[in-house]
């Protein structure tokens, strides 16, 4: 999968939030692509799909998943995909992300990203699974790292060593959270720089930057802050080593407006001009 | 079950991961911590902090987030209840029914059957009729016109599954009217983490919920929620066609007791001009 394949897009997006919806709607600013949170839109009816229509209508749409689970012991929940199937026709997205975790087993739901056992056989399973998953709905799919706040004993690998594993198995593009390696490599004292080195770049199809918040012993990823400096510094690194790549800024708690969301994302385009 | 050392099958993941489930889905301490005799053996300490520490990060995420969820579902319940008993309802029915569903958005849908107070399970059952109001599908729609000759014995009609049709016994819908709620949003599902217990302003004093027998339709219209009130024989008539009985049998039972000198006919035919005219009717789903 060679570097930046994902049809092209290769600009600056935004994840649709409901704060923005309307001046979205009303005022059409000038955004390269939209994300979705894909189980927001899951639904048969109703104001949310009214709204993802009146979106397509103008502007490009990707989606982002939180629920796939591709690290669940447990198989695919077919109910979902069917519907996130549906979805992927109706926005017609290039590619589909979700996250490299598990979050539910026994049909129990954690709604959370638990982060995954480092290990060669779970790396095949869960490849397995981004297989089938991808087979199905008939759309690239890119795997996000996720941040971590504990490691397991039965850890064999690094996480850098597990993400190569799983997507090299699947034949899958990487969506690169380099907010997230910067929060893990804080919290388990590794070199993020080493992580992004190590990375397949030729397969990472977008990138996510973020905020998050620190505290005594821990940062949790809370997407609700600017992008700070050090994760910037990543995100350049990222783009020297993978090129121009679809970038994609998250901000899920106390959002401010659009315009200044919009222009935090804005800033990623001297690290595209300068790096790529 | 101890956790496998090593995790060489799909079986060891599964143990490692049913342990970690019932580390975090346990209810937490009165202080929001994780329970002290919880097993922490697979989680690997670092130089600030134990496994311990490290595994009570993600019980707290768990908790907060799915108890955000509920506060976000159920404001009218968390007036109703105060702030204190609604957060303990909800923690005792998170213990009760951990969510099954990919989809925050089903979280509530045994809470009001886990609720014995009589108000306080009328308000969750408006509450959780909003929520299928909101996103239910709208199929299409039956008009009048195409009921038009149609055999009253034979003749079924679907309700759609976007309105809801209740029989409650407080007025939940001037309840909720005076709390100024609003319906339009959808959930947020994001994946960020939760540092904190949900908070949110403080509770208004509860409105007055008055004991009154209701027969109340929570429907999606031009996709905004809306209540309305049926009469007794209306919403017999409704629920039965809802529930697959032919019109000619819906008229029968709706009308089983009902006031003799009033002018039925009249009625009936002003309840389908309205109904339909309001979308509610679609073609029924296929008899069992």
């Amino acid at each position: 999968m060679p570097a930046n394949a994902f049809n092209g897009h290769t600009d600056l997006g935004i994840g649709l939030r409901v704060p923005h919806y309307r001046h979205i709607l009303e005022k059409k600013p000038v955004c390269g692509w939209f994300e979705i949170i894909s189980e927001n839109f899951m639904v048969d009816g109703g104001r949310p799909l009214e709204v993802l229509d009146s979106i397509l209508e103008q502007y490009r749409v990707v989606q982002h998943g939180v629920s796939m689970y591709f690290g669940n012991a447990d198989p695919l929940n077919r109910d979902h995909v069917k519907k996130l199937k549906r979805l992927v026709k109706r926005t017609n997205t290039p590619w589909l992300s979700d996250h490299l975790c598990w979050g539910s087993v026994d049909g129990r739901c954690s709604h959370d990203l638990l982060p995954m056992p480092y290990t060669m056989s779970v790396a095949k399973h869960t490849a397995q699974k981004i297989k089938q998953a991808s087979d199905f709905l008939e759309v690239p799919i890119c795997v996000e790292n996720v941040s971590s706040y504990a490691e397991f004993t039965q850890n064999e690998m690094t996480e850098w060593e597990f993400l190569n594993e799983v997507v090299e198995h699947a034949d899958c593009g990487i969506l690169l959270d380099v907010n997230n390696i910067y929060v893990s490599s804080e919290n388990h004292r590794f070199d993020p720089f080493e992580y992004l080195r190590a990375m397949p770049h030729h397969r990472v199809g977008q990138i996510h930057i973020a905020g998050h918040q620190r505290f005594e012993h821990v940062i949790l990823d809370t997407h609700d802050h600017p992008v700070p400096d050090p994760v910037w510094d990543l995100y350049a690194e990222a783009i020297r080593l993978s090129g121009n790549t679809a970038t994609l800024l998250e901000w899920d708690d106390r959002i401010p407006s659009f315009d200044e969301v919009h222009a935090e994302a804005l800033k990623a385009n001297r690290y595209l001009h300068e790096h790529a | 079950m101890s956790t496998p050392s090593q995790l060489s099958t799909n079986a060891d993941l599964r143990i490692l991961q049913r342990n970690m489930a019932a580390a975090l889905m346990q209810p937490l301490t009165r202080h929001d911590g994780l329970q002290s005799r919880t097993q922490v053996d697979f989680i690997t300490p670092n130089d600030r902090l134990s496994g311990f520490q490290r595994l009570e990060i993600y019980a707290r995420q768990y908790w907060f987030r799915l108890l955000d969820c509920l506060y976000d579902d159920y404001p009218a319940l968390r007036v109703l209840l105060g702030e204190m008993r609604f957060h303990k309802l909800c923690r005792d029915y998170l213990a009760a029914h951990p969510s099954t569903s990919w989809t925050l958005r089903n979280l509530g849908s045994q809470l009001s059957a886990f609720i014995t107070e009589p108000k306080a399970r009328d308000v969750a059952r408006v509450e959780w009729a909003q929520t299928l109001a909101f996103d239910e599908p709208q199929k299409k729609t039956l008009h009048i016109d195409d009921l038009l000759g149609a055999d009253p014995s034979a003749l079924r009609l679907g309700l759609q599954p976007c309105v809801i049709a209740l029989r409650i016994d407080h007025a939940v819908d001037h309840f909720i009217t005076a709390m100024k709620k609003t319906d339009a949003d959808v959930r947020s599902g994001a994946s960020q983490a939760m540092s904190q217990a949900p908070t949110r302003a403080a509770i208004i004093k509860a409105p007055r919920l008055k004991k009154e027998v209701l027969h109340l339709v929570i429907h999606r219209h031009e996709n905004t929620l809306y209540f309305k009130r049926l009469t007794r024989e209306a919403f017999l008539m409704l629920t039965a066609l809802r529930d697959g009985l032919t019109l000619a049998d819906a008229v029968e039972l709706a009308l089983a007791e009902a006031d003799p000198t009033t002018d039925w006919p009249v009625q009936i035919r002003d309840w389908f001009a309205e109904w339909s005219q309001l979308g509610w009717f679609c073609k029924p789903s296929p008899q069992p």
